[in-house]
C-alpha cells in the first residue's frame, strides 16, 4: 500500500466544533457498525433501525415515553460526568439507582408518615430526600475505600450493584410481597409525581401521556450540575483534582473530602432517579426496575464529554435507544450499538489531541481533514 | 454438607477464575488495565458454546473462544496502546461491546446442547489419600490445564527473560525502550494473551465446567471478579489460583448452606425462611470487595503494588515516569 498513518501532536487548541462533530460521527458510525454485525447473523438492519425510529419517534405517546427513560440516564448521567471529571470511575448508578427506589419506598412501605393527612408535597419530598439519601449512601462506601484504602471504585461499584439487587429482592419477595409475587403493593396516589395523563381531564390532548415530574428534576440538576462545574469553587476543585492530583495536593486540597463528597453526590443523583423510577413510573417497588440505566448512564456522560447540556441531548437518545430495543430482536443490540458508539468515542478522542495524517511513503504527503480522519481511522 | 464436596466443587469453579485472572496479571503485568474481562469472557463463552454446537467439536470450540477473547482485547490496545484512550473507560467499553456482541450473536442458543470438555481422572495420583479424591477424581481436563497454568506463567513471569521484559515495560517503559524492549509489540502482545486467556475462562464455564449458555447470566460477574482477584493476588499467580480455589469453595458452600434443614445442631434459617438465600447470593460480591480491602492493607504494609507504570499510556520520547 505505501500508506502509513502518524499522529502528531496539537500544537494549538482543538476547534471548538470538533468535539461535538466527533461524538456525531461516532453515534452514526456506530450504527453504520452495528449494522453489519446485524446483517451478519441474519437480521435486517434497516428494517430494525426503521422500527427504532417509528418505536421511539413515531407518536406523542412513544416521545414521552422516550423521555421518562431519558429521566434516569439524565440524572445517572449527570452524577457520571462529575465523577468522572475528578477522574472518578463511579460505575455504581446502577446499584445507587436501586438504594435510592428501596429507601423513597421505605416512605411509603414502613410508612414514615401517615399516607392519610400529610399533604402530597410532603411525601413526595421526604420520597425524593430519602432516595437521595439511599444513592449517596452507595456513593459513600466505595467513596470512603477509594479514599482512604486506595480500593479500586470499579470494581467496589460493581460489586455493590449486584448487592444492591440482592438486597431490594429480600424486600420484594418477603416482607412488603404483594400476595407472593416480586412486588410490593400498588403505591397510594399520594406517593406519585404528578404526570401529564392526570391532566387529560381537561386538556384531552395528554390522555396515555406518561411524561412524569421526574424530567424536571433531571433538568433543574443539569443547570446545577452546569454551575458547580462552570461557575463554583467547588467545580474548579474538581476540575483541578482530576487533571493533577500532585498540584491539587500541594495546593492544599483535602483530596480525601472531595472524592467522598464526589461520590455521594453522584449517588445522590442516582438514587433520585431511582426515587422517580418508583414515584413516577412503576408506582410500586419492584423487580428489574432499571433496565441497566446505570451502565448506559456511564455512556452518556461520556458521550456527552462531561458536558451537562450535552448530557440532556445525548439521554434522549439513549432513551429512544432503550425504548426501542425492549422489543426488539435480538435482544443486545442496543448493548451493541451503546457498546460501539463508547468505543467510537474514546478512540475519536485522539483526534481532539492529535491530528492525523496519512503518508504516502516515499513520495508525497498529504494531511486530511480531522472529520475525513474520523472515518478513516475507523476503518 | 459434605467438605470433600465443597472442596472439589470449588477448585472446579475456582479454575474460571483462574484462567481470567492469570491473564488480566500478564496484561497488567505489561502495564495496560484491561477491564473488559467481562466482556470477553461472555463473548468466549457464547463463541465456544456456538461453535461446538455447530461443528460438534469441542475442541474447536475452544479454539474459537480464546479468538474471541484475543480478537476483542487487541480493540482495547488499539484504542489504549495506539490512541492512548483512558485505560479506565476503553475496558468499560470493551465490557459493553463484548455483552452486545455476546447476546446478538448468541441469539436463539439457549437451551442448546454441545458436546463438553471431558473429565478426567488421573490414574495414580487420584490414589492419593484425600488429595488424589479432591484434586485428582473425576475434574475436567481444563481443572488439570489449571494446575499447569499456575507454575508455568510463575515461572514465566519471574524468572525467563520474556517475563523480565514484561514487567520491565509495566514498571518503566522508557527505561525499557531505551534498552531496545518494543514497549508497544510487548504491550500489544500481552493485552492479546489476556484477552485469549479470558475467551478460555469464558469456555471453561459454558462448554467445560458448568456447560450452557444463559446469556449475560454465564458469566454474572465473574469477569469483575476475576479483576479484584488480580489486585488481591499482587500481581502474582500462585496467590491468584489460590484465591480464585477458596473463591469456589465459598461459592458452593454458600450454595450447599440453603440445603439441610438442620444446621450446625439448630434450625437452619435459610432453609425456613427461603429469602435469606438473597444475602447469600451478596455474600462472593460483599467479600470481593472485603477482600480487596484486606489485600490492599497487605499490599500497602509490604510495600507491594500495581507495577508502576499500569494505566500509563507509553508515548516515545514523551517524558513519562
Amino acid at each position: 500500500m505505501g500508506l502509513r498513518l502518524e499522529f502528531q501532536k496539537r500544537t494549538e487548541d482543538h476547534p471548538k466544533w470538533l468535539p461535538a462533530a466527533t461524538s456525531i460521527g461516532a453515534v452514526l458510525l456506530a450504527f453504520v457498525i452495528s449494522g453489519f454485525i446485524l446483517k451478519s447473523v441474519g437480521a435486517d438492519p434497516l428494517y430494525i433501525y426503521s422500527y427504532f425510529w417509528t418505536a421511539s419517534f413515531g407518536s406523542w405517546g412513544s416521545i414521552s415515553d422516550v423521555v421518562v427513560k431519558a429521566t434516569p440516564l439524565l440524572l445517572i448521567g449527570l452524577g457520571s460526568a462529575l465523577s468522572f471529571k475528578m477522574r472518578l470511575w463511579n460505575i455504581g448508578g446502577e446499584g445507587q439507582f436501586y438504594m435510592g427506589a428501596f429507601f423513597a419506598s421505605m416512605v411509603v412501605l414502613l410508612p414514615m408518615v401517615n399516607l392519610q393527612t400529610t399533604p402530597k408535597i410532603v411525601v413526595l419530598g421526604l420520597m425524593m430526600v430519602m432516595g437521595m439519601v439511599g444513592g449517596a449512601l452507595f456513593g459513600f462506601i466505595p467513596g470512603v475505600l477509594r479514599a482512604k484504602y486506595n480500593i479500586n471504585e470499579v470494581i467496589t461499584t460493581l460489586m455493590l450493584n449486584y448487592i444492591a439487587v440482592y438486597w431490594n429482592n429480600y424486600w420484594i419477595f418477603g416482607k412488603y410481597s404483594d400476595a407472593g409475587f416480586q412486588m410490593t403493593k400498588m403505591f397510594p396516589k399520594v406517593a406519585w409525581l404528578p404526570r401529564l395523563a392526570d391532566y387529560a381531564k381537561q386538556y384531552k390532548f395528554f390522555s396515555g401521556i406518561t411524561l412524569h415530574a421526574g424530567v424536571i428534576f433531571g433538568l433543574i440538576t443539569a443547570v446545577i450540575v452546569w454551575i458547580i462545574l462552570n461557575k463554583s469553587r467547588w467545580g474548579y476543585k474538581i476540575t483541578l483534582i482530576g487533571d493533577n492530583p500532585k498540584a491539587a495536593r500541594y495546593a492544599g486540597l483535602d483530596i480525601t473530602k472531595n472524592i467522598i463528597l464526589v461520590f455521594m453526590f453522584s449517588g445522590a443523583l442516582a438514587g433520585l432517579a431511582g426515587m422517580a423510577e418508583v414515584s413516577g413510573v412503576v408506582h410500586r417497588l419492584q423487580e428489574r426496575i432499571s433496565t441497566s440505566y446505570g451502565f448506559s448512564g456511564v455512556i452518556v456522560a461520556w458521550l456527552a464529554k462531561l458536558n451537562p447540556v450535552a448530557v440532556i441531548i445525548v439521554s434522549i437518545l439513549f432513551g429512544a435507544l432503550i425504548v426501542a430495543g425492549r422489543e426488539i430482536q435480538p435482544s443486545g443490540v442496543s448493548f451493541l450499538i451503546q457498546g460501539i458508539t463508547l468505543f467510537l468515542v474514546i478512540s475519536s478522542d485522539v483526534l481532539l489531541k492529535y491530528t492525523l495524517r496519512i503518508e504516502r511513503t516515499g513520495k508525497h504527503s498529504k494531511s486530511i481533514e480531522p472529520e475525513a480522519a474520523l472515518t478513516e481511522e475507523a476503518k | 454438607m459434605n467438605l470433600n464436596v465443597i472442596v472439589h466443587a470449588g477448585i472446579s469453579t475456582g479454575t474460571i477464575l483462574l484462567i481470567a485472572a492469570i491473564g488480566e496479571i500478564l496484561t497488567e503485568r505489561a502495564g495496560i488495565k484491561n477491564l473488559g474481562v467481562e466482556g470477553m469472557m461472555l463473548l468466549g463463552a457464547m463463541a465456544g458454546f456456538k461453535i461446538a454446537h455447530e461443528t460438534g467439536n469441542v475442541w474447536l470450540g475452544l479454539l474459537g473462544a480464546i479468538f474471541a477473547g484475543g480478537i476483542l482485547s487487541l480493540l482495547h490496545g488499539l484504542v489504549t496502546i495506539s490512541f492512548q484512550a483512558d485505560q479506565t473507560v476503553s475496558g468499560l467499553s470493551l465490557t459493553f461491546l463484548g455483552t452486545g456482541l455476546a447476546l446478538v450473536m448468541g441469539e436463539g442458543l439457549t437451551g442448546l446442547t454441545t458436546p463438553v470438555v471431558p473429565n478426567y481422572t488421573v490414574p495414580i495420583l487420584s490414589q492419593i489419600p484425600y488429595l488424589g479424591e479432591v484434586l485428582f477424581t473425576n475434574h475436567n481436563l481444563l481443572t488439570y490445564f489449571g494446575y499447569l497454568l499456575i507454575p508455568i506463567s510463575w515461572f514465566f513471569i519471574f524468572k525467563t527473560k520474556p517475563g523480565l521484559h514484561i514487567r520491565a515495560v509495566g514498571e518503566k517503559p522508557a527505561a525499557a525502550d531505551t534498552l531496545g524492549v518494543s514497549v508497544y509489540r510487548i504491550r500489544y502482545l500481552y493485552t492479546f494473551i489476556g484477552g485469549c486467556f479470558a475467551g478460555l475462562a469464558g469456555a471453561a464455564i459454558s462448554i467445560a465446567i458448568s456447560p450452557g449458555w444463559y446469556s449475560h447470566l454465564t458469566t454474572s460477574g465473574q469477569g469483575w471478579i476475576a479483576i479484584a482477584l488480580v489486585i488481591f493476588a499482587q500481581w502474582n499467580p500462585t496467590r491468584a489460583a489460590l484465591g480464585g480455589y477458596l473463591f469456589g469453595m465459598l461459592r458452593r458452600l454458600l450454595l450447599d448452606l440453603q440445603g439441610p434443614a438442620m444446621l450446625l445442631g439448630g434450625r437452619n434459617p435459610f432453609f425456613y425462611n427461603h429469602n435469606l438465600v438473597f444475602f447469600l447470593q451478596m455474600m462472593p460480591y460483599a467479600l470481593t470487595v472485603l477482600a480487596l480491602l484486606w489485600g490492599s492493607s497487605g499490599a500497602r504494609r509490604k510495600r507491594l503494588g500495581a507495577p508502576a507504570a499500569l494505566g500509563e499510556p507509553y508515548v516515545r520520547g514523551e517524558r513519562g515516569l
